[in-house]
């Protein structure tokens, strides 16, 4: 059935020249657009916004019709990030699967992970045996990653409105979590922590010293930001009743997140689908009721203070539980070894190394086998989902009984909630457009996937 | 009632060229989860005396019910597929008012049915989720489309019908989302390589992922 020609690419056209090999590359059906608006006699101008352009969210293509300053059509154009990581996945390991995942959503990868991985142990059927030091600091790490990625969300929502201070404000803030992930995986982002059965590795010594300090920190610099927005006159005018989305809207296009909790629905899986045991948690799911970008703003600021309360919840939970493993018991599916951060980065702790190298063969043999060739999951399908800082993240996971997947689909909430971009900005302004926009804060990396 | 749907030779399921493993007498069947009983177990009894009692055409329209890992799976037809979902939003004991879009399945070894289109619903109101599966040929690869129930699996179904193939009927715009318009083939289908070039590492030669010796 399948039309592929390896020898033929239609994109790009090559000839030889004496130093190798040119392509031209072409495409873009931008003529063709406007040829046709030149043939019709209405006034119409159709502005194409992007794909790059510094208040697309990445590489977001907008292609507007304008009447004088009101949109009357807008739509979007995607796909420039694709990288074909679902079909990537089937070619290799379940754990290997991780590393590909984390690279979807880079403004959210840990929440990748753990859909990921929460698919993967409800086809093993291992999800009660993953340890409860694993499943808090899972937790632990999406509530921080959440604290980043809206900062991510705010500073340049903000900046695309022209406020340049929040931004600043933002990264701090951003910066000092990034630290934080450095210090617990070794990476700042695309960590791969999570894997089926558990994390990585344990939380190095001294962590929870440095998490509460942060904390701290993160409480007293948060309030920057409120008091250069909430209530800020110039900032209100932008936000106010723009890029308005009701609760029909929502439902009708599947959206879900900040976007659904603005027009007052408290729907967040955390607390009506409690997973990785949120339900042992206290903390507030936050909305508004006005269904526009100021609202939308308002819920990621309330969620900040809710992420670190969880996350002080965390660091008592782990107190208790020091020295607790923090992935499965079952030996077929853990990853052998527990990584280590040495002098030249992250890797198999020099005990292992020992062990494997020096002392049993049984231990090679067996790191070698699970290693190369991966834990095999019995057949079926799932879907996990868990609420990510854009709303719900969902894995379908197919497994055919070998060691790699079958078929790995997301379904990302940045693609679904940017379908909404025309019902918020037709018939708008088109400066209200970048507002709009940026209160959805797609990430093209997870749109296109 | 179960499906084969696969049967692998060898731990390395290489085929055609030597297996170094021996392992190679081992005959090995991926055994998928096969239709459920009543009782279902959970909600899903209630489900689907709700749907029996609202939809008439039930047991035409449902190929077979799957419960498996605690997530209920209703095969249907396709011709059926626009309807069971109308009733399945509308029914105000059910009330399936969100589609979390769809995702494709390319199954080449199941001869008449190799195309499938799986869609998660969730029911906020009721606090619930089940699956829709439908399949189609390859041969003849359409489905009607949901997007006149649940507006917002447009950009979805685009998305599977640029990487499977499968044509929407009834979708108002259905062109390709992600690929360049113009794309020859549609690159999820398993028939479709996944490309790649052979890497060169301290004189060693690293085939590309798909030709690499795979353990299966």
């Amino acid at each position: 059935m399948s039309t592929f020609n390896a020898t033929y690419d239609p994109y790009a056209s090559s000839r030889e020249t004496t130093e190798g090999t040119v392509y031209s590359v072409t495409g873009g059906d931008w003529d063709q657009i406007a040829t046709e608006i030149g043939e019709s006699k209405e006034e119409r101008v159709v502005v194409n916004m992007g794909p790059q352009h510094p208040s697309t969210h990445g590489v977001l293509r907008l292609m507007l019709e304008l009447e004088g300053e009101t949109v009357t059509e807008c739509r979007c154009g995607i796909g420039y990030l694709h990288t074909g990581i679902e079909k990537n996945c089937e070619f290799r390991t379940w754990t290997q699967g991780v590393t590909f995942v984390t690279r979807m959503d880079y403004l959210a990868p840990i929440f990748n992970e753990t859909a990921y991985c929460l698919g993967v142990e409800r086809l093993l059927g291992i999800t009660s045996d993953v340890p409860e030091r694993a499943t808090v600091i899972r937790v632990m790490m999406m509530e921080f990653n959440r604290i980043s990625s809206h900062m991510v969300a705010l500073g340049t929502g903000a900046l695309e409105l022209g406020a340049l201070s929040p931004m600043l404000f933002a990264f701090r803030e951003r910066e000092k979590v990034l630290d934080i992930f450095e210090h617990i995986s070794g990476l700042r982002m695309n960590m791969a922590y999570v894997r089926p059965g558990g994390v990585a590795q344990d939380l190095p010594q001294g962590s929870l010293t440095k998490i509460r300090e942060t904390v701290k920190e993160l409480r007293k610099n948060f309030k920057d930001n409120e008091k250069l927005l909430v209530g800020n006159s110039i900032w209100v005018k932008r936000t106010k009743d723009v890029g308005y989305l009701d609760l029909a809207g929502c439902t009708t296009l599947g959206v879900t997140g900040p976007v659904l909790r603005a027009t007052g629905l408290p729907w967040d899986l955390r607390k009506t689908q409690p997973y990785c045991g949120y339900e042992d948690y206290q903390f507030d799911v936050v909305t508004a009721n006005t269904g526009d970008t100021y609202g939308r703003f308002l819920i990621r600021m309330g969620e900040l203070e809710q992420s670190l309360r969880i996350i002080e919840q965390c660091v008592a939970k782990l107190e208790k539980l020091e020295g607790a493993p923090v992935m499965v018991a079952d030996k077929k599916i853990a990853w052998p070894a527990q990584l280590a951060l040495g002098g030249d980065g992250l890797g198999n702790s020099l005990e292992h190394i020992r062990n494997i190298m020096g002392e049993s063969m049984e231990a090679l043999i067996h790191h070698f086998k699970l290693v190369t060739e991966g834990f095999r999951v019995p057949a079926g399908q799932v879907y996990t989902a868990v609420e990510s800082p854009r709303g719900e993240l969902g894995v379908h996971l197919v497994s055919d009984g070998g060691t790699r997947p079958y078929r790995v689909h997301f379904r990302e909430p940045s693609f679904n909630n940017l379908q909404s971009t025309a019902a918020m900005v037709e018939g708008g302004q088109v400066a209200d457009v970048v507002a709009a926009v940026a209160s959805i804060d797609p990430v093209m990396g997870g749109v296109d996937r | 009632m179960s499906d084969l749907n696969d049967l692998d030779g060898g731990m390395f399921g290489v085929k055609g060229t030597g297996d170094t493993s021996g392992y190679g007498g081992l005959v090995r069947a991926a055994v998928r989860p096969g239709s459920s009983q009543r009782p279902y177990g959970s909600y899903f009894d209630e489900v689907a005396d709700e749907l029996e009692r609202a939809y008439p055409l039930f047991s035409d329209a449902i190929e077979r019910v799957v419960v498996d890992r605690g997530e209920l799976t209703l095969h249907i037809k396709r011709e059926r597929l626009v309807e069971v979902a109308k009733i399945l939003r509308d029914t105000p004991s059910l009330r399936f008012e969100y589609c979390l879009g769809v995702s494709g399945v390319h199954y080449p070894e199941e001869k008449g049915r190799e195309l499938h289109a799986v869609y998660p619903l969730l029911s906020m109101t009721n606090n619930r989720r089940i699956r829709l599966e439908v399949s189609a040929p390859e041969s003849d690869p359409h489905i009607p489309s949901l997007v006149e129930v649940w507006a917002g699996n447009n950009w979805n179904e685009r998305e599977t019908y640029d990487m499977f193939g499968i044509i929407f009927d009834g979708h108002p715009a259905l062109t390709r989302i992600l690929m360049p318009d113009d794309w020859p083939g549609h690159p999820q289908r398993k028939d479709y390589p996944l490309g790649g070039i052979e890497v060169e590492y301290k004189g060693a030669v690293i085939p590309p992922p798909d030709q690499r010796r795979s353990y299966r």
